[in-house]
């Protein structure tokens, strides 16, 4: 028996990756909410506060679904969905912003900020803020505002302050330098929700504890429904929280192949893609050390994927990790080959896939045929397309 | 001893406050930045704070932001940095030059290669502004070694101990950041960074700066007396930013805000 999975170390670290690169203005506030986080995930009666709300407000646990018409279909493996898109709100997202809510009432914070790219977790954070009474402001690229004019809508409506960040490439990771400075200028009172198991220590290991749930959920489910483990998991990796959700409860569980699946966007070879794990190169951005999208000088590059949530030029420093010890396998689909993943589901089974999960079904369809049809895979179905139908439109040359 | 120390120990001598302005460097493009440097050291800059610019950098504000991104559209580059900064030797040997940076473009030129580059370029010290101690310790012993101070920053939620710790990785000065937030922002409040000066002497015999909000003559005079020295970064590319059609008035503007600080702080 070799050693339990134990990872990061206490000062964030996963091997070479994760840590804590940030100015000494933030030390304070991360150190603060490490020694939170610390306590109340040992606390029970903050773990069965937690337990209740995912259970009642997100409507915890999501199913296993067996997507028997479309695994026929594909003739090999059997495919399961772990249906993340029947939680409220849409996506996986909310099960990390039920918790870090939590936590910042607990820690006695008043005011919430968060980034958001496609605006999923910009939405889930917007809910669970106007649940808790909290003020709320979201950091959102202007490029992303305008092209999810929707999500922007409802986080309004949910009484959230939505901020256009107009710096840098006005996306993602921009968002992500604005609700810092926002953090740093306002630690007193303010919780900052990362929405991604990326950013500084303690967040890429307090977000997989949140997301977590998915996998432990699944292990359990899989068990019941055919009494054993799967044999593959697959889940698409932007800054990998869907993933490492998926994934972590299962890191020991050897005979379990993993596929993490980032966005080839245009294609790796054209350099327009989402694919830092695939093909960046190591350096630290947003407070850990990962693989990134970058110039040979260390300058962040643009990112490139049809779909807004993929559109990150890191990755979470576990992930990063997980790739070099070989437990987890990084492939990646392009924005062409998600259209038909997106297609496939939708049509088979009549479930219409974010572009985000899209990726991960079209990996499954590479993936299930050369399988035996006795094994089984889990994909996880990470968030509902509903938010991506003008960009599919519009792709397609459909006018709403 | 470096130029940083053997400065700082000349200046407790006579009394002088250390006048440090930040600019980034090839704002608002790469031939500017080295007769704005002379022109500073002229106007009473004893210190020269050089900003690498970066596609990312989160500990600043929207002025500095808007600094680094018309650098980089003119492909400025940390070694494109460390070339002006040779440039800026080629005719003054005396006033110490530290540059302040983000970790990222130098882990892509490498640890070693950076501290050797900057050595060669005659950098006095190196401000990295998302490296603190913890994660720092092979790049501190590196600059060490080849005779750069590494300068940190010091918050003002910090503890005593977190002081000791800083203090113990770092060299030359110790920059303290007088403003939960932003560079460039809001106000200060001389009264809180007169009681947080207290504590952070009582806690390093290191030179401490202090900047982040320092806009006028006034508030320089103020606030160099609590310290060692004043940083004006903000204040000064904002300058470039309002005149980017007449850049000789950006210059002439930035050299009457120092001489007016200059004046104020050694009256």
């Amino acid at each position: 028996m070799t050693e339990k999975y134990n990872m990061p170390d206490e000062r964030g670290h996963f091997g070479p990756y994760g840590g804590m690169f940030v100015a000494d203005t933030l030390m304070p506030p991360i150190q603060e909410l490490n020694a939170a986080y610390q306590r109340y995930l040992k606390d029970p009666d903050f773990i069965a506060e937690l337990d209740a709300d995912l259970k009642h407000y997100v409507g915890r646990p999501s199913p296993l679904y067996h997507a028997e018409r479309w695994s026929r279909e594909l003739g090999g493996a059997q495919i399961y969905l772990k249906r993340e898109d029947l939680n409220h709100t849409g996506a996986h997202k909310i099960n990390n912003t039920v918790g870090q809510a939590l936590l910042a009432k607990r820690m006695g914070k008043t005011r919430i900020i968060a980034e958001t790219g496609a605006g999923q977790h910009g939405v889930a954070t917007a809910t669970v803020a106007a649940r808790l009474g909290l003020e709320c402001v979201v950091y959102m690229g202007s490029v992303d505002v305008a092209r999810q004019a929707l999500n922007v809508y409802r986080m309004k409506l949910l009484g959230a302050k939505v901020v256009a960040v107009q710096s840098g490439s006005k996306t993602l990771k921009d968002a992500l330098n604005e609700a810092l400075r926002d953090w740093v200028t306002n630690v007193d009172n303010t919780f900052y929700i990362i929405g991604t198991a990326a950013g500084p220590h303690p967040y890429p290991a307090m977000v997989r504890d949140f997301q977590a749930i998915i996998g432990r959920e699944a292990r359990q489910q899989c068990q019941e429904i055919s009494g054993r483990l799967p044999d593959a998991l697959v889940a698409c990796v932007g800054g990998g929280s869907n993933a490492i959700g998926l994934f972590y409860p299962f890191i020991d569980d050897k005979s379990v192949k993993m596929f993490g699946v980032e966005a080839a966007g245009d294609g790796i070879e054209t350099g327009r893609h989402s694919a830092p794990l695939c093909a960046g190169r190591l350096g630290v951005l947003h407070g850990n050390r990962t693989y990134l999208m970058e110039d040979e000088d260390g300058e962040i590059i643009e990112t490139h994927s049809i779909s807004a949530g993929l559109d990150y030029p890191g990755v979470g420093p576990e992930h990063a990790w997980l790739k070099d010890i070989g437990r987890v396998e990084y492939v990646n689909i392009t924005d062409n080959q998600a259209l038909e993943g997106f297609h496939a589901l939708t049509r088979m089974e009549g479930i219409i896939p974010a572009l985000e999960s899209s990726h991960a079904m079209a990996y499954a369809m590479k993936l299930a045929p050369a399988m035996k049809a006795d094994e089984i895979i889990i994909v996880n179905l990470s968030g509902r397309g509903d938010k991506d139908m003008h960009t599919m439109a519009q792709r397609e040359g459909i006018e709403l | 001893m470096s130029r940083l120390t053997a400065r700082f120990e000349a200046f407790s001598k006579t009394g002088r406050k250390a006048l440090i302005p930040f600019i980034t460097a090839g704002d608002p493009n790469p031939d500017f930045t080295v007769p704005m440097m002379h022109a500073m050291v002229n106007a009473g800059a004893d210190i020269i704070e050089l900003g690498v610019p970066f596609s990312d950098p989160m500990a600043e504000g929207p002025v500095i932001q808007r600094a680094c991104e018309r650098a980089l559209a003119h492909n400025m580059s940390l070694s494109r940095v460390l070339t002006i900064a040779s440039q800026f030797r080629e005719k003054d040997r005396q006033t110490p030059l530290v540059l302040m940076g983000y970790v990222n473009p130098i882990e892509a030129m490498g640890y070693e290669e950076f501290a050797n580059a900057a050595q060669r370029a005659d950098i006095d010290g190196v401000i990295t502004v998302d490296l603190p101690p913890e994660e720092g310790q092979e790049y501190i012993a590196l600059l060490k070694a080849c005779e750069i101070d590494p300068v940190f920053l010091l918050a003002p939620n910090i503890s005593d101990e977190r002081i000791k710790k800083v203090a113990a990785a770092g060299s030359g000065y110790l920059y303290y950041v007088s403003l939960k937030g932003v560079t460039g922002a809001g106000h200060l409040n001389t009264a809180d960074v007169e009681i947080k000066l207290k504590q952070i002497r009582a806690n390093t015999s290191l030179p401490v700066t202090i900047g982040f909000g320092v806009k006028d003559a006034v508030t320089a005079r103020t606030i160099a007396g609590l310290g060692d020295g004043v940083v004006v970064g903000s204040a000064l590319v904002s300058k470039i930013e309002a005149n980017l059609a007449d850049l000789e008035i950006a210059r002439n503007e930035i050299v009457e805000l120092l001489t007016s600080m200059r004046q104020a702080i050694d009256a």
